[in-house]
């Protein structure tokens, strides 16, 4: 039915029939741009038009809206060119024309006269064409010339006619247009005035929809569907605020029409361009709210196609099917209860074949955003509709159900004609689907996979899972749980990933009921365990399932144990170690204490608790930096699970070592967790993270096991004991808890948790209290003994080997401690079983103490410091011990003591070394006058201890003197024998020290140890330096006499002296020097020579030299030397006088630092010749006398210089 | 007035459900967590085409039988949800954006709050509470 607007056709009905087609042809061709009133936009806009011929009952009549059959314009046609004829019928027609058009007030008019060439051939004498134009002019348009157009040629092909044609049709659109303007304007008015009247009584929505709808007819017929669907807009939005101010109490009457109660159902009616039923319903005021609304729809959604607005169909639907719903529930319509579903239902389904037919596969699937929400609805509805007609249900509909499907069929009504040929029409599906479960069954599926993949496709996976999880209790109800299980499963995870717990909780509800019915036991404990301690459920239903797991729990079945999580029920919260090191010791106790915190409803009694514990064998102390977690108390806390935590990062402190010195080579941060965080995270698994609930509980086979029993499980802590493992580190893999059948596993411990038992070898170390041990005295030493694993048992001893040089003297006191406990003992049985061996007898101690007790040993100041013996010890060791060393920085002479120690718990002796400082330095001299002899001892103290000295012992002589801190004592004693003086002399230099504040008693004895040789005095040396000759006194620069004269108190012994016998006279060499090392005296000529002594007593021999004194004064005599001569024996006597040769040889001489001295001098005759000229060969040798054997009797002795009685003119000569 | 008011942390976990207490809160949980499905889908339309706009409103996610549900989403992608009733027909868009920016607010106080830990469900009785668009039921 295609509505143009009507133009109608007066005159010559056979031109204006050969005109129609081109005309009706051409009109269209070229748009128009149409004004509109209002400050409506103007818009272009391609005319046609219904020509139809002129009637005077087409006119309307007066008070007659009707738009549609309104005729816009009326044309007068003609092809007069006879101006005869036009006054003679053609004037008079045009003159009824007009006056029938004015009774109806139409201006809308337009006379055409066509001209053509073959009348103008035909009729020479006519008169100018335009005459007859003109003619109609003047007769019928006065002030409108432009009512009144020519046509040429109309049916020929010339550019001239095209150019008529052209400007008649522009001639007739702006006229059409003018005459739409105006009529629809004054159209416009009169509907608004219509509407103002609303508040009037008695005005009735259904006429103004009437006329407000011809408006819309209008536009649709002027291709304005934008128009014409604004006025359905306005139409729909009118009603629709009546419905809301009836809601607020404010209704009109006219509503009461639509307060009806619902009698049919039949949805949607989309096939039809204009509903008439409807319409007729609505023109008569009968319509119901869903036929109003369903007609109103129909015509949006027919406007909205031509539109190509397809998806805003569908959108529109949905917020109609909804606000239907709303407006009959506002309206408190009755409906019969199932009749909206159905509505509904049939609705959805014929929205989507009405847009499934005017759209292709490939826009459809595009848009499935658009229609998915009209599949969920149809779905729901249906459901609800299955739900209500008992079709769900596992036994099928009761009567009572099947009267209300029969009640809901029957407002369906009849199939509508257009459907009824089709098969899948929404109508026979609604019936289908009511008839029998099964077939509601197929529907249903049919509809929620559909809804389902199409969320699925459009990404919207939770609106998917929803509707899985209707599906699911679908299933449920049907009693078919296998099908269910994915679909909540599936739904699960999603709220569980997001951490919806109310959702999750009820999800989780519906998988234990179906898992119950599949009989899945470890799955359903598993959920039962989960919602016991949901707090989102009641006392009541955690009860129940904790009573299932533990109804479960006592059954005696054979099949094997259900492992649980345990984080289900129960929270980790702390873990604590005493001691709080987590490090013991074998065969120590571990407290290892585990806060628990039960989520269950009730007390639940476990048979054991028992944590699995992975070992390695790794050294203790390795670790420590791994247990990072632990706090410095020994507690380890374990987080909350939180939502928010999961993505925390896990940084832990990175520190490198470098192997060789320990230093700190590197540090740094480093992320454990790195393998979750950087995870891809796109949206898809972002939803199916896996259920940690579920996945396998792998429970450790084989592993140590920590146990307590009979742990009775109140929201509370639980401690466990354990004690005595093999040294290693632990570390806490599981925990597991046994309740009957049901064990409860943590299968991961995280932050990892590491507990150390180590072993030890018991250790004995001596360790000084002061820091230097002083020999001689009594000192106090500390036994340490670590007993490690050993534990002391009575009776068990030290044993300690006495050396006779350091006697254990007695131990002060004892203590023994624990690392926790100190238990000071008191002293006993300490004494020694033989004088080689102290035996200390130990108290009882447990393992991994300490005994500590002070000892005081005493170790004996050798008196001989040179000479050591090794001892043998009494257990048969030989001690490699008292090496003695000096240290110089000190002064201190230091003796090293190793100690043997037989400790109960080894067959092996422990060396223990102690140093000692022997606190003095002791010297002795011989000191000779004549014949007379006297030692000297010096004692200096090179300790930091003050000492007192007594008894000092070589004579009978006795003083106490005191000795500060590196003072040195002098003693000198005078030796006096009778008879013939000992070769050599034994002496013991012995004195009482001890230190300055100590008592008497404490005063120790110091014994050294010195032997004399060759005490006698063999000779004597004596010299006189006497003046020149003639001279008075000794002047510096003149020569002076020297003459030595030695004498021999007594008889050498013969291993002396080397005797030569010349002329049978004994006599001994002797090798003088006369040297003056402070260059007072220049000796002349021989300095030194060779003397043969007669081997008598009392024989002297007189040497003489001469010497020159360099200075003026007191100035003491040259040094003058004597030594024994050893010829080579080989070799001939050398002749006495070869200095040089002596000069070399002194190399060999003992007294090396004096020829140095000598040498540098480089003061007398010396280093005449150089030393290397001289050949090597065998030389005499000169050997020292022992230091009493020669008394120098010069030494002391000075003589008087005067200064030269002429400096200037002193010469010296030296030769 | 709303039946209840939704905030979804980024993760799209619920910060704060509080619902009309007569209707079932579950029904409530249900509908808000579906409604993320058209969040998601909406800031991903508008990362694409309106950057820029720093539109946070999200207009209407999706409509049910009885409840229209409203989306607004922080620019730290924190999700606001408001669920009316659809009876409820005084109420405008202008008024549900008012709500929004409310909330807004009293979210962004909950955030000043030292005591908070950012992630955690809001708890505090005094914070979202002050503002109780649910008062009105």
């Amino acid at each position: 039915m295609e509505n143009k607007p009507i133009v109608t056709c007066a005159g010559d009905q056979n031109l204006f029939t050969a005109l129609y087609g081109s005309l009706t042809q051409q009109l269209p061709r070229e748009p128009m741009e149409w004004r509109r009133s209002y400050g409506r936009a103007p818009k272009m806009i391609y005319l046609e038009a219904n020509f139809v011929q002129f009637k005077e009952e087409l006119l309307p009549k007066e008070g007659n809206k009707a738009l549609l059959t309104f005729p816009f314009l009326h044309i007068y046609w003609t092809d007069c060119c006879d101006t005869e004829v036009y006054k003679a019928s053609v004037k008079e027609d045009m003159q009824r024309w007009q006056a029938a058009l004015r009774l109806h007030g139409s201006v809308d008019w337009l006379i055409a006269v066509v001209e053509s060439d073959n009348k103008k051939k035909n009729k020479t004498n006519i008169l100018p064409r335009t005459s007859i134009v003109d003619k109609i002019r003047n007769d019928f348009c006065n002030k409108q010339s432009d009512r009144c157009v020519s046509l040429c040629d109309p049916l020929k092909e010339s550019s001239r006619s095209q150019e008529s044609w052209s400007s008649f049709l522009m001639k007739l659109r702006t006229l059409l247009l003018m005459s739409f303007t105006r009529n629809l304007g004054r159209f416009e008015d009169d509907m608004r005035t219509l509407r103002e009247k609303r508040t009037e009584p008695g005005w009735s929505f259904c006429d103004y929809f009437m006329v407000q709808e011809e408006l819309a007819f209008v536009f649709e017929m002027l291709q304005q569907f934008e128009e014409a669907l604004v006025q359905y807009d306005e139409l729909d939005a009118l009603f629709t605020q009546y419905v809301l101010n009836f809601g607020a109490g404010d209704g009109a009457n006219w509503l009461g029409s639509f307060c009806q109660p619902v009698r049919s159902w039949n949805g949607l009616l989309l096939r039809r361009p204009i509903d008439m039923e409807k319409r007729d319903l609505i023109q008569r005021g009968e319509a119901s709210l869903l036929d109003l609304r369903s007609y109103l729809f129909s015509r949006q959604c027919t406007l909205l196609i031509f539109l190509q607005r397809p998806w805003e169909v569908t959108a529109r639907a949905l917020e109609l099917l909804h606000n239907c719903v709303q407006e009959l529930r506002l309206l408190e319509v009755s409906v019969v209860s199932g009749a909206l579903d159905c509505w509904v239902f049939l609705s959805c389904l014929e929205v989507l074949h009405r847009i499934e037919g005017c759209c292709d596969r490939s826009q459809l699937e595009a848009n499935s955003s658009h229609t998915v929400g009209l599949w969920t609805y149809a779905t729901e509805k249906l459901r609800s509709l299955g739900d209500l007609c008992g079709l769900v249900s596992e036994n099928g509909p009761n009567s009572e159900d099947l009267n209300k499907t029969v009640d809901l069929l029957a407002g369906l009504g009849a199939e509508r004609p257009e459907t009824v040929n089709s098969p899948q029409s929404p109508y026979k599906k609604l019936k289908e689907a009511l008839s029998s479960v099964e077939a509601f069954e197929k529907h249903y599926l049919e509809l929620s996979h559909a809804a389902m993949e199409m969320y699925r496709a459009i990404g919207r996976l939770r609106s998917a899972r929803l509707l899985g999880k209707s599906l699911a209790e679908f299933y449920m109800r049907k009693g078919d749980p296998q099908s269910a299980e994915n679909f909540l499963l599936d739904s699960l995870k999603s709220y569980v990933s997001e951490s919806w717990s109310l959702p999750l909780t009820h999800t989780r509800k519906q998988i234990a009921e179906c898992q119950k019915q599949l009989q899945k036991m470890d799955e359903y404990l598993q959920t039962s365990a989960l919602l016991a301690s949901d707090t989102n459920l009641s006392d009541e239903e955690r009860r129940h399932f904790c009573q299932e797991i533990l109804t479960f729990a006592s059954q005696t079945a054979e099949d094997a144990r259900v492992a649980l999580s345990m984080s289900s029920v129960t929270r980790l919260q702390e873990l604590c170690f005493r001691p709080s090191s987590a490090l013991v010791h074998v065969s120590a106790a571990l407290l290892l204490e585990l806060r628990l915190c039960s989520l269950m409803p009730v007390p639940v009694t476990l048979e054991h608790i028992s944590a699995s514990i992975h070992f390695t064998e790794e050294q203790p102390g390795s670790t420590a930096q791994k247990r990072a977690a632990q706090n410095p108390d020994g507690t380890v806390t374990f987080p909350a699970a939180s939502p928010a935590s999961a993505s925390a990062l896990e940084l832990c402190e990175m520190l490198e070592h470098s192997p060789s010195d320990n230093t700190l080579s590197s540090a740094g941060l480093a992320c454990r967790n790195m393998h979750l965080l950087m995870r891809r995270n796109d949206s898809a698994t972002s939803l199916d993270t896996p259920n940690t609930a579920l996945t396998a509980l792998a429970l450790e086979d084989g592993a140590q096991m920590l146990r307590a029993s009979d742990v009775t499980l109140s929201p509370g802590n639980n401690s466990i004991v354990f004690t005595s493992q093999k040294p290693g580190v632990y570390t806490l893999r599981q925990l597991c808890a046994t309740l009957g059948r049901v064990q409860l596993v943590l299968p991961h411990l995280y932050p990892v948790v590491q507990y150390e038992v180590y072993s030890q070898e018991p250790q004995l170390s001596i360790q000084p209290l002061t820091e230097h041990l002083l020999a001689g005295l009594p000192q106090q030493v500390k036994f340490t003994i670590l007993t490690g694993h050993y534990s002391v048992k009575k009776g068990d001893a030290l044993q300690l080997s006495n050396t006779d040089s350091m006697p254990v003297l007695h131990s002060s006191t004892r203590k023994q401690h624990s690392s926790e406990t100190e238990i000071f003992c008191n002293i006993r049985n300490l004494f020694p079983s033989s004088e080689k061996v102290t035996s200390i007898s130990l108290p009882v101690t447990p393992p991994y103490h300490t005994l500590e007790f002070l000892l005081d040993v005493l170790c004996h100041i050798p008196s001989c410091p040179a000479r050591m013996e090794s001892e043998r010890l009494t257990n048969g060791q030989i001690s490699h011990r008292t090496r003695s060393r000096t240290r110089f920085n000190s002064g201190m002479t230091l003796i090293d003591q190793k100690v043997s120690v037989d400790c109960p718990w080894s067959i092996y002796s422990t060396l223990v070394s102690l140093t000692f400082h022997v606190p003095f330095k002791v010297k002795h001299s011989l000191l000779s006058v004549g014949r007379r002899k006297f030692i000297q001892v010096c004692l200096q103290n090179v300790s930091d201890t003050n000492f007192r000295l007594t008894n000092q012992t070589l004579t009978e002589n006795q003083h106490t003197p005191s000795l500060e801190l590196q003072q040195c004592v002098f003693s000198v004693w005078e030796l006096r024998w009778s008879g013939v003086s000992p070769v050599s002399l034994h002496c013991e230099f012995s004195a009482s020290f001890a230190p300055a504040d100590a008592p008497d008693a404490a005063l120790k004895p110091y014994r050294y140890h010195f032997t004399l040789e060759r005490v006698s005095t063999l000779l004597s040396v004596c010299a006189e330096i006497r003046p020149a000759e003639g001279e008075q006194d000794c002047r510096t620069g003149a020569l002076c006499r020297l003459e030595v004269s030695l004498t021999r108190l007594s008889e050498p012994s013969d291993s002396d002296e080397e005797y030569s016998d010349t002329d049978g006279l004994r006599t001994t060499r002797l090798l003088y020097e006369v040297i003056d090392n402070n260059s007072n005296w220049a000796v002349c000529g021989k300095s030194s020579g060779v003397v043969s002594m007669p081997v008598a007593a009392m024989a002297t021999h007189k040497v003489h030299m001469e010497v020159m004194p360099l200075f003026a004064g007191h100035l003491p005599f040259p040094s003058i030397r004597l030594f024994k001569y050893l010829p080579h024996h080989a070799s001939p006597v050398i002749p006495p006088d070869t200095d040089s040769c002596l000069e070399n040889d002194s190399l060999s001489l003992d007294d090396q630092a004096e020829t140095a001295s000598l040498r540098s001098r480089g003061s007398v005759q010396s280093l005449g010749s150089g030393e290397s000229a001289q050949p090597r060969g065998p030389m005499p040798k000169r050997q020292a006398f022992g230091p009493g054997q020669v008394f120098n009797g010069t030494q002391g002795q000075q003589v008087l210089v005067l200064p030269a009685a002429d400096h200037h003119l002193m010469e010296v000569n030296v030769t | 007035m709303a039946v209840c008011i939704a905030v979804i942390a980024k993760e799209n976990y619920p910060l704060y459900i509080r619902s009309v207490p007569t209707q079932g809160e579950l029904k409530f949980h249900y509908t808000v967590h579906t409604s993320l499905d058209v969040v998601e889908e909406k800031i991903s339309g508008v990362g694409k085409a309106l950057a820029d706009q720093r539109e946070l409103y999200l207009g209407l996610l999706y409509p049910t039988e009885d409840y229209k549900v409203y989306g607004y989403v922080t620019n730290s992608k924190v999700k606001f949800v408001i669920v009316v009733d659809s009876s409820n027909t005084s109420l405008r868009d202008n008024e549900i954006r008012s709500m929004f920016r409310k909330l807004h607010n009293s979210f962004t106080d909950v955030m000043c709050n030292p005591f908070y830990n950012p992630g955690d469900p809001i708890q505090s009785k005094t914070d979202l509470m002050k503002w109780q668009p649910l008062n009105g039921l």
